[in-house]
């Protein structure tokens, strides 16, 4: 069994940051926009890690609260040696916990800040992501100029950064989780990581739900990472087949940032769009109560895909409350 | 109730949701924008011949440089990136494609250094085009040497 409930977690306060690109999209209440991919630096790594450090200055700033407060910072993003969260936090004096899932991550820092709020072992930690397109064109794919062919199963990394303090009071319970495993149904191709994914969701979804011995209409809505518009419908009929669960309630993260018209191809990915759905569109709409995060990532490594290995895929659920 | 679905049966049920791929539109749209290029390249040599009065085999070159330029002035200007979703291989495979790879390679490489990022990198993508068009061309060589004698 990895579901786990936790004792007085809340996330007490969130703040997010959006690319230029996904601020124009389907999307408008995000906290701040950025108008172009360097935000003042001259490299959109250096974007990138500043994207972080503004989430986590503001989060301090409008809660009156200085470093000394904060008891822990749990994060990670998809740069190698996940750099934008470490050159972030050395500007910090507060310790760092650094987290890889993927896509993953946001719901990683979230299960790990929680265990620490819950044993009382701090009061307050920050979880934070980002992501950044263009740093994860580079890594990932080819050069950023470079018109390498998109296939409608590719989906387009988010630009923006997410972070929560996570505390023992607040209006978001963060009621319970469960660890996700790494999943593997042998899919090579790293240009359709919907499908990668969907079975690692499918399986953490349904052991979430036989741990806690819930039906699936406990929760008001169901909410997965980045799965994009081809890998939802796998999920769902994954789900139903494998598991015999009728995904209704259901939304994905990288279907709703980005417009049709703004020509991404399957939809949105990159750990910080599922922060950005469930901050700016989920919690800010005070429609649902109940809500479990599925946030899936695909643990592909380009030396690994290109020796021809099937991708692994992980997907951690947090449930949570909004009283 | 958990059914057990193997990795092949799981292919199948993402390959029905996979988007059909229209490869003879892609093939049409490629052959016409390659060969507009090459067009475009036969129209600066005519123009060079006639207007300028430069000898054939120079003109040849010029023509060659000049797409060259214009390939990697339009990277860098950002349209190629976008242009080659469209027009797919069209693009790719004449000298265009060439100048857009080692530029592209150039203008994210050049904040890591001119040797440890610019120089290590510039033919991250071209080097495939350099060496296995090398080794083409040697057996081609060879295959007329047999021919011809």
């Amino acid at each position: 069994m990895a579901s786990y409930k936790f004792k007085d977690a809340y996330i007490y306060d969130f703040y997010s940051i959006a690319g230029p690109l996904e601020s124009k999209g389907l999307i408008k209440k995000y906290d701040y926009c950025l108008n172009d991919y360097y935000f003042g630096e001259k490299t959109f790594e250096m974007a990138e890690v500043k994207m972080q450090q503004t989430v986590i200055d503001k989060l301090l700033f409008n809660n009156d609260l200085t470093d000394e407060y904060i008891d822990l910072i749990v994060g990670g993003d998809l740069l190698n040696q996940i750099v934008a969260t470490t050159y972030n936090s050395k500007k910090y004096n507060i310790p760092l916990l650094g987290v890889y899932s993927a896509c993953a991550t946001f719901v990683e820092s979230l299960i790990v800040g929680s265990n620490f709020i819950s044993n009382k072992m701090g009061h307050n930690v920050i979880a934070i992501t980002s992501s950044h397109n263009l740093t994860a064109e580079k890594q990932f794919r080819y050069p950023i100029e470079y018109g390498g062919i998109k296939y409608p199963t590719n989906t387009f990394t988010s630009t923006g950064s997410a972070g929560a303090i996570l505390s023992n009071k607040g209006k978001i319970k963060i009621e319970s989780a469960t660890i996700g495993k790494v999943i593997d149904m042998g899919i090579k191709d790293a240009n359709h990581m919907g499908a990668v994914m969907a079975p690692a969701a499918a399986d953490t979804i349904s052991r979430h739900l036989s741990d806690l011995k819930r039906d699936i209409n406990y929760y008001d809505l169901i909410l997965t990472g980045d799965l994009g518009l081809i890998g939802v419908d796998i999920l769902k009929e994954y789900l139903n087949k494998v598991y015999n669960i009728k995904l209704k309630k259901h939304m994905d993260s990288g279907c709703e940032i980005f417009s049709q018209e703004q020509d991404v191809n399957a939809g949105a990915s990159g750990p910080v769009a599922l922060p950005l759905v469930l901050f700016n569109k989920v919690l800010k709409s005070s429609k649902y109560k109940k809500i479990l995060i599925v946030g899936t990532g695909s643990l592909h490594n380009t030396t690994l895909v290109n020796q021809k290995n099937s991708i692994p895929a992980i997907a951690h659920a947090v449930s949570l409350e909004v009283l | 109730m958990v059914n057990i679905m193997n990795k092949e049966e799981y292919k199948k049920l993402v390959k029905k949701y996979e988007p059909k791929k229209n490869n003879c539109m892609s093939l049409l749209i490629s052959f016409l924008v390659g060969g507009l290029i090459g067009f475009i390249g036969q129209v600066i040599v005519n123009i060079l011949i006639t207007s300028f009065g430069i000898a054939k085999m120079d003109a040849y070159a010029w023509s060659c440089i000049i797409i060259i330029a214009s390939g990697s002035l339009l990277t860098a200007l950002g349209f190629f990136d976008s242009w080659v979703g469209k027009v797919k291989a069209g693009l790719i495979i004449p000298t265009t494609g060439f100048s857009h790879s080692v530029t592209s390679a150039a203008l994210d490489y050049r904040k890591e250094g001119l040797i440890t990022g610019l120089g290590s990198n510039f033919f991250k993508l071209a080097g495939s085009v350099i060496l296995y068009g090398v080794i083409s061309a040697f057996f081609l060589c060879i295959l007329e040497v047999i021919i011809h004698g």
